[in-house]
């Protein structure tokens, strides 16, 4: 056999495992990811549902996976979650932890706040974000969402209960989405806000489809989240 | 390239179908749990935040309002 004859059978067998590795690649990350995260996610979420629990149950000093149970939260390190995100829009059964940070490794653990924006049911801005695609994707549904939909936010002190305002597209320089008043930069904010923002177009990151929300009513815990904010009602559909 | 792998392999042909196949399934393997997670990292369409700060660095403060563009 030739040298040339050869060699040309070995870049051939390369280019054919290099086409192959990359169609793996997106199995992987159109697939795997999404199955992985899924169950990753749903295990944050009961591990957090059990911790939120601990001290009512057991009504002792809570386990460590979250901050300190104050009304308010204050500052939680990087990568660790400390609430439940449920949107009855997206099923009733939607549930996603939230964890402090959005850099890549921790939007693949679940919803992602904006380190530096307001806490959950804090005057300001609680900006989120989380992917569209890929990742278990939590904010899949995003498009749905309407004027009057409810998002839950679930601390260990409370259920702070969000109302959707109105949505954007914008580009990703757009950071005035998560001033304290969404934006509007440099005003004071009285309200409670909280921004979502995903990638869009799917599967693109040229731009960002933004969801604006008020809190509307906080609920401490111990009395439960009514039921009927887990129904969506056929307004606004 | 694959040939002499496939003459490497010890034992009759369908010992050496079996051993490949779990070489195959090895490469899968270390492929989706260790080399695709990291090349993710570097590829730009996931990006789902807003000043561009997905990635696989720590992210800064984000909304600095001084330095957003005027609507």
């Amino acid at each position: 056999m030739s040298l040339v004859r050869r060699a040309t059978g070995v870049l051939g067998e390369l280019m054919i495992t290099a086409g192959v590795l990359i169609l793996l690649f997106v199995g992987w990350q159109l697939w795997w990811t999404d199955v992985s995260a899924n169950a990753a996610q749903a295990g944050t979420v009961r591990v957090l549902e059990h911790d939120f629990d601990a001290p009512l149950v057991a009504g002792r000093p809570v386990t460590p996976i979250t901050a300190e149970p104050r009304a308010h939260l204050t500052e939680v390190p990087l990568g660790r979650a400390f609430a439940i995100v449920r949107v009855p829009r997206w099923g009733k059964d939607y549930a996603r932890p939230m964890l402090e940070g959005t850099d890549h490794d921790v939007l693949t653990k679940g919803v992602g706040h904006y380190p530096g924006t307001a806490m959950p049911g804090a005057v300001g801005n609680f900006a989120v974000a989380g992917h569209r695609t890929t990742y278990g994707r939590p904010f899949h549904d995003i498009g749905t969402l309407r004027t009057g939909d409810v998002i839950i936010v679930e601390t260990r002190s409370s259920y702070l209960v969000y109302s959707v305002q109105r949505h954007g597209i914008v580009t990703p320089d757009h950071v005035e989405v998560v001033a304290p008043v969404p934006q509007h930069v440099g005003q004071q904010p009285t309200q409670k806000w909280m921004t979502l923002t995903a990638c869009h177009p799917e599967f693109s990151a040229s731009h960002r489809y933004v969801v604006f929300a008020k809190m509307v009513r906080a609920i401490p815990r111990s009395e439960g989240l009514p039921a009927s904010y887990l129904h969506v009602s056929a307004k606004g559909a | 390239m694959y040939g002499p792998l496939w003459r490497r392999l010890p034992g009759s042909w369908p010992l050496r179908c079996l051993e490949a196949g779990l070489l195959l399934l090895a490469v899968v393997g270390v492929c989706f749990l260790w080399v695709f997670p990291v090349v993710a990292d570097h590829l730009p369409f996931n990006d789902n935040t807003i000043g561009g700060q997905t990635g696989s660095h720590p992210s800064p403060p984000p909304a600095r309002p001084s330095s957003s563009t005027p609507q």
